[in-house]
């Protein structure tokens, strides 16, 4: 795509030397707390939230066909609440995937909140749209692409069917587009998390669609920081019991600067810790080949890195060199693939182990005699193999207790539902020493799983749109 | 000497799919060059037999005194089709932690082990 850059006709007169972009959110479901601790307790130039795990799309699309008006983050609009009056005040901008598959639904929403505030007309709000390929399967389909599964090479026909959402990751350019048009808040659907970060960057300091080296510095930046707090001290083995605070855990910022180099860093006074140890766990996470971090926006070289410490709670990056995007888009599609439920019982000592092995044995004698048929049993013995299997090596004697947990998915609902209900009369007809099923019958899941596929990029044309609020 | 890899690297695991990756970062640049001779894919790969039932990939990253390993078909599935307790392959970075390696004793006196 080509998108026509427009200058910082909002920015200052002279290019910035650094601009601080700050992480709310690591996942959906992260410390609500987080954004509003990174607006309110230091400096910072944007705020970039990511809220869309693989398959959050299609949990919103079933929220939309319910509702017309759902479909998007919900949890962003009280947090735009709490936190416009500041971000206009101090001028920090919002980029955020909140949108889901509603993305005007989600502007509307803010331009409410807005209203109620007394900001109306206040800001402009920009949407990013074009990522939702749903509607044009079938064209697709007929026209030979494929979208074969990335993992599998199985062709997407074998799931026509069961599809529930389809969505082509953007990248930063359709946000750069809506910070150039003066968008305090820009929220997207589908887009890419490095994206939220490398878009204020382009738009600060005027970057070319073709200096790989600094997008691709800037998607580093952006990896870095897109798990929130595990850069920043929160899950980090590096004498992990000496890390401060984590209570108060500071969320990580990214200060960039025009010529690609940045420094990792956290709010002063915030708890946690950023040293080369933090940074280097957060940059191998979920890696693939480093040689190629492939994003819409460049292929990044996680190779060429350079770290060095900076003073307290700061790394700085930099030798970072990419490559030129390819010609591909990745599409996160979702589909219905069976049914699950895992359940749970505890096994006290003396023969913790013993008993819950003999429990599991029961339990499958009886769910073979009700002729019950599953594309999977799993059973973990939670305190003997749950983790790391066999490499745990066998379980102490006088172990105090385990947890069984046996888990089944299949295409039959009304199996898996049976299963649910042979969990509890384990307790009355089985091995003694037992507890733990306080919380009732185990749920049966609708399995929603993910299929990664590639599509032409010429066949995607994001929309941008920028308005008052 | 036989030394456990916990004395030698930190580490972090995810998911992609059904794959697991794991980062293993020496704690010292010294502990590197161990690594990279000791710490081989066909090690890896017996090392989580019974675990990982794919091929292991391995990449490396000098600049940040790290390895990058890919165990495939390791996650039951994979996503939200796992029934494991880890689905997404966080404690597999502990898990290759347990590998001991066997270096000579010169070599663990240089290295200051």
């Amino acid at each position: 795509m080509i998108v026509k850059r427009r200058g910082c006709e909002d920015a200052a007169d002279f290019m910035k030397t650094s601009i601080r972009i700050a992480a709310g959110q690591g996942f959906w479901g992260d410390l609500l707390d987080a954004p509003v601790r990174q607006v309110e307790d230091g400096p910072i130039d944007y705020l970039m939230l990511d809220y869309l795990a693989e398959v959050t799309m299609s949990i919103m699309q079933k929220q939309r066909t319910r509702d017309p008006s759902a479909g998007y983050a919900r949890d962003f609009i009280p947090l735009m609440r709490q936190i416009l009056p500041t971000c206009l005040e101090r001028n920090i901008r919002v980029t955020a995937n909140a949108g889901g598959v509603n993305v005007s639904g989600c502007a509307a929403a803010v331009q409410d909140v807005a209203r109620d505030l007394g900001l109306a007309r206040r800001f402009r709000i920009g949407i990013v749209t074009g990522d939702d390929i749903m509607s044009r399967l079938d064209e697709l389909l007929s026209r030979g692409i494929e979208l074969r599964n990335m993992d599998t090479g199985e062709p997407l026909s074998t799931v026509r069917e069961q599809i529930q959402s389809a969505n082509a990751y953007l990248g930063a350019w359709p946000m750069v587009a809506a910070l150039d048009q003066s968008a305090q808040v820009v929220i997207t659907g589908r887009a890419t998390d490095t994206g939220l970060t490398l878009a204020p960057m382009i738009h600060e300091f005027g970057w070319a669609a073709d200096d790989w080296d600094r997008l691709a510095a800037g998607t580093i930046a952006g990896h870095i920081i897109e798990c929130g707090a595990q850069a920043s001290g929160g899950n980090c083995q590096y004498e992990w019991s000496t890390i401060p605070n984590l209570a108060h855990v500071g969320f990580p910022i990214a200060e960039a600067s025009p010529d690609g180099t940045f420094v990792i860093t956290k709010h002063e006074g915030s708890g946690g810790r950023i040293n080369i140890p933090s940074i280097k766990e957060q940059l191998v996470y979920e890696m693939g080949d480093p040689h190629e971090y492939i994003t819409p926006d460049c292929v990044a070289d996680f190779t060429t890195i350079r770290l060095e410490h900076d003073g307290n709670d700061r790394v700085r990056g930099s030798g970072i060199q990419g490559r030129p995007a390819t010609e591909f888009l990745k599409v996160s599609i979702s589909y219905s693939a069976g049914f699950k439920a895992v359940g749970t019982l505890v096994y006290a000592w003396p023969e913790a182990y013993e008993k819950a092995k003999a429990a599991d044995r029961i339990l499958r004698e009886r769910l073979d005699r009700l002729g019950l048929r599953f594309d999977q049993v799993l059973t973990e013995y939670v305190g003997v193999n749950a983790t790391h299997g066999a490499l745990a090596g066998p379980p102490p004697d006088d172990q105090p207790e385990v947890q069984l947990r046996v888990g089944v998915r299949g295409e039959d609902r009304k199996a898996v539902e049976r299963f649910t209900k042979e969990i509890a009369p384990l307790i009355l007809t089985g091995p003694p020493g037992v507890t733990g099923f306080a919380g009732g019958r185990p749920k049966v899941e609708e399995i929603v799983a993910y299929w990664p596929a590639l599509i032409p990029k010429e066949e995607i044309t994001p929309q941008v749109q920028v308005f008052d609020a | 000497m036989k030394i456990q890899l916990t004395k030698l690297a930190h580490a972090r695991s995810g998911d992609k799919g059904d794959t697991a990756n794991v980062g293993l970062i020496a704690l010292r640049e010294e502990f590197y060059p161990i690594l990279a001779r000791e710490v081989t894919a066909e090690r890896v790969k017996k090392h989580f037999s019974g675990i990982c039932h794919g091929q292991v990939e391995r990449f490396e990253l000098p600049n940040l005194g790290a390895l990058n390993f890919l165990l495939h078909q390791s996650l039951g599935g994979g996503g939200t089709l796992s029934l494991m307790t880890d689905a997404q392959g966080k404690t597999f970075s502990t898990a290759l932690l347990r590998m001991t390696v066997d270096i000579s004793d010169d070599e663990a006196k240089t290295v200051g082990l």
